[in-house]
């Protein structure tokens, strides 16, 4: 094969069987201009992603067959410029210079160049030649460029740059050939072009990493940088590319005049917006419920084939329903990404937040952080994993910590239960549904909170200097398929993989809680006294589950935070219904048919759970709850952070246990703030 | 004059960028520099922000930024 004449026999032979002196490639390119095709096109499905250490940059990887040599090649993020502004700018930087771990300097750069936007694209190239690593251009988009009349000499930008170019149609595999030829050699012969705007802005030949560092700490120096590397490619752009000016108006600028219009822009959007809601809200339903009773299955299939014990019902109770609990967020987190990806990949995303931004600056956020927020409303798992779009880690981490103020769907059997039991029927103006307006209410005070915390924080602890929106407008593409449901399944699987081992420990724990210790054995019917033998047989089950709940240490916990609760008009029982719901919202439900001895399966709309809930007495005989319990009760759950699935998620985006607790601890506060004002202040107006 | 004083639909020149920091930066290398010609595309909905284009493609920024941007017709 051609590629291999390159290679002198003894490297390739070296190149396999010792990992340090593999060949090394890294792909670098701007944001939209194809380097994701082309990363897929070399590596096919050999390619993993992670995590790069401590950041939560996504790090791609993929092995690139060159003949029998297996090419390690690294997909940088998409940069638009290498001046360590960025987290993404930083770990490229890092990449280059060789100082991630387990990653030795790239041998040569691939630098994918869209020929539709060359002289922005070619910046990137300038500045990757300054790192002393060979650069090879893949020049994509060359149809795309043919179609708005720009010719390109491609051997004229090559003798100019003075490095190879090679023109690529990744999703047809052409010119993938000539690429890994010039690349190996690129890597092989390790010639760096001297280009003039070195000399023209007073630098060193050759850059070295110390120079980058001094030159940033000098701005008016780096500002005199970045304007002769520029003045270099107008020059090599004016002699390479023929362009015949045409009055025409280009298919983006048509298609961009009605979705960024006036009026019929903010109508798409909104339109958009819904559509995305009602997917993750609705169609992952049905998906959602398979998943859950195929894990109920599962349990009952473990538990009828395992004998009975502590370790069955860790396997069942703990573990399989642990596990599925969080699996069943898969449907909604898939469909998501699907979205977003698709709304990236056609250019919209930077449209909607071009839309937006105006709103979303007033409270201190930026245009990219409504579709968290929105995603939010279905699960804030998705709309937290969503806010990797925003660049800025202020603005990110700002958007990570309201999110969970949208009420998710894991609320809404809670609501449903608070106001089937205590608000049905009743209606306001005679019109209106109490439940519509108090279901409305509780939106509302979701949304308002957020605003506030928002707008707090971004003035005090995330305290930054207003975030450049500065942001290209990419041309509209149809989306890549292969890309974007690569996208989806990746970031599935990171979610799953991550995720999974914190949500797995703690739904452990909590089944421990409820499980330990042990009630005696039942049977002996002395243990429960003043009822009757007859009603003693017939609730017996349910009275068992109940009274383990009330010995454990769950119960135990129930009645330790009785006290602090109280001023909440809530008892130890609802106490216990709180604590176990700290796993996840809705499984206060289950947990209050338990202790209210309804059994396990009720759900929101049960009518015994009901009945249940409105004939529980204090021990005095007054109620436990009123409808202003329930509305307290309802206000706590808006705001608190009751969701291991959430923290797990925002440990794993913030990459910050100080900020994950934080952020368990200020909303939970405030949930407590608000349910006390709402309970003492109901009483007060005689509620 | 400033960039956000310039019609809609005009082209001009940029002939410097005022002031030193992260914004001005970035502008500069998403290409705003002085010699090239930029065109005021639009306005957002609400007024803000505005989009304009240069050397082939189209950057959108805050009036705030765009203030930092001095042209001549």
């Amino acid at each position: 094969m051609k590629t291999l004449e390159i290679q002198s026999p003894g490297t390739e032979k070296s190149a396999i069987q010792n990992p340090q002196s593999q060949i090394v490639i890294a792909l670098a390119g701007n944001p939209n201009a194809g380097k994701t095709t082309l990363f897929n096109a070399l590596t096919g499905l050999k390619q993993k992603v992670a995590n790069y250490p401590g950041v939560t940059v996504e790090r791609r990887e993929g092995v690139w067959k060159l003949g029998e040599n297996a090419v390690r090649l690294i997909d940088l993020p998409g940069l638009y410029s290498l001046d360590v502004t960025s987290i993404d700018e930083e770990i490229a930087h890092d990449v280059l210079t060789g100082k991630v771990a387990g990653l030795p300097k790239p041998d040569a750069v691939i630098a994918v160049v869209d020929a539709t936007n060359l002289e922005r694209n070619l910046y990137l190239v300038t500045q990757l030649l300054e790192y002393n690593i060979p650069v090879v251009i893949a020049l994509t988009m060359i149809d795309l460029a043919e179609k708005q009349s720009l010719e390109i000499d491609t051997d004229k930008l090559s003798s100019l740059l003075q490095i190879p170019v090679v023109a690529v149609k990744a999703a047809q595999k052409q010119g993938i050939e000539e690429l890994a030829e010039k690349t190996l050699r690129a890597a092989e012969v390790h010639q760096i072009p001297r280009l003039p705007w070195l000399t023209e802005a007073e630098f060193l030949e050759t850059v070295t990493e110390e120079d980058i560092h001094l030159s940033l700490s000098d701005d008016a120096g780096a500002n005199r940088k970045i304007f002769a590397r520029y003045n270099f490619i107008s020059d090599v752009y004016q002699e390479a590319v023929k362009a015949v000016e045409t009055t025409e108006r280009s298919v983006s600028e048509k298609i961009d005049s009605v979705l960024t219009h006036k009026f019929f822009g903010l109508v798409i959007l909104v339109a958009i917006l819904l559509l995305v809601f009602q997917t993750i809200f609705s169609w992952a339903e049905l998906p959602m419920n398979l998943l859950e009773s195929g894990f109920g299955a599962l349990g009952e299939f473990a538990k009828a084939q395992m004998p009975e014990g502590v370790l069955t019902d860790l396997v069942t109770d703990g573990i399989i329903a642990g596990v599925g609990g969080v699996l069943v967020f898969l449907p909604q987190i898939l469909l998501l990404f699907l979205f977003i990806s698709i709304l990236e990949d056609t250019g919209y995303m930077s449209r909607a937040a071009f839309l937006l931004d105006k709103i979303m600056s007033k409270f201190g956020l930026h245009g990219k952080a409504f579709l968290p927020l929105m995603s939010s409303f279905a699960c804030a798992i998705p709309g937290i994993m969503a806010a990797r779009t925003i660049e800025n880690p202020k603005d990110r981490l700002a958007t990570i910590l309201i999110a969970p103020f949208m009420s998710c769907s894991a609320r809404l059997p809670v609501y449903t239960l608070m106001i089937a039991t205590f608000f049905a029927g009743q209606t306001v103006f005679g019109v209106l549904s109490l439940g519509a307006v108090l279901m409305l209410a509780m939106y509302a005070l979701g949304i308002i909170v957020a605003i506030v915390v928002a707008f707090i924080l971004k003035r005090t602890l995330l305290k930054s200097p207003p975030p450049p929106f500065v942001m290209e407008l990419p041309p509209y593409r149809l989306p890549n398929l292969r890309n974007v449901f690569q996208n989806m399944f990746q970031r599935a699987g990171l979610f799953v993989k991550r995720a999974g081992t914190v949500i797995l420990a703690i739904s452990i724990l909590l089944w421990a809680l409820t499980y330990f210790p042990r009630a005696e054995v039942p049977g002996s019917k002395s243990q429960v006294p003043g009822q009757t033998e007859v009603s003693v047989n017939d609730e017996q089950p349910a009275t068992n589950e109940a009274a383990q709940i009330q010995n454990s240490y769950a119960g135990k916990l129930g009645h330790l935070i009785e006290p602090v609760i109280k001023p909440l008009g809530f008892d130890w029982k609802i106490g216990v219904a709180l604590i176990a719901s700290f796993a996840a919202r809705e499984v206060l439900v289950s947990t209050l048919s338990i202790i209210y001895n309804v059994g396990k399966d009720a759900d929101a709309e049960s009518d015994t759970l009901k009945e249940a809930i409105r004939d529980a007495k204090n021990d005095d005989g007054s109620p436990v709850w009123t409808p202003l319990t329930a509305l307290t009760l309802m206000v706590f759950f808006v705001l608190a952070m009751q969701c291991m699935s959430t923290v797990a998620i925002v440990r794993r985006e913030t990459n910050s246990w100080a900020w994950t607790l934080f952020m368990v601890g200020y909303m939970t506060g405030l949930a407590y703030l608000a349910s006390f004002i709402t309970y003492q202040g109901g009483k007060l107006l005689g509620f | 004059m400033i960039l956000t004083n310039l019609p809609i639909g005009e082209t001009a020149k940029v002939v410097s960028i005022k002031g030193n920091n992260s914004v001005t930066k970035r502008l500069m290398e998403m290409g705003v520099v002085p010699g090239v010609a930029v065109k005021i595309v639009k306005t957002a909905p609400f007024g803000d922000p505005i989009e304009i284009r240069l050397r082939g493609y189209s950057l959108a920024m805050r009036k705030s930024e765009a203030e930092a941007i001095e042209v001549s017709e």
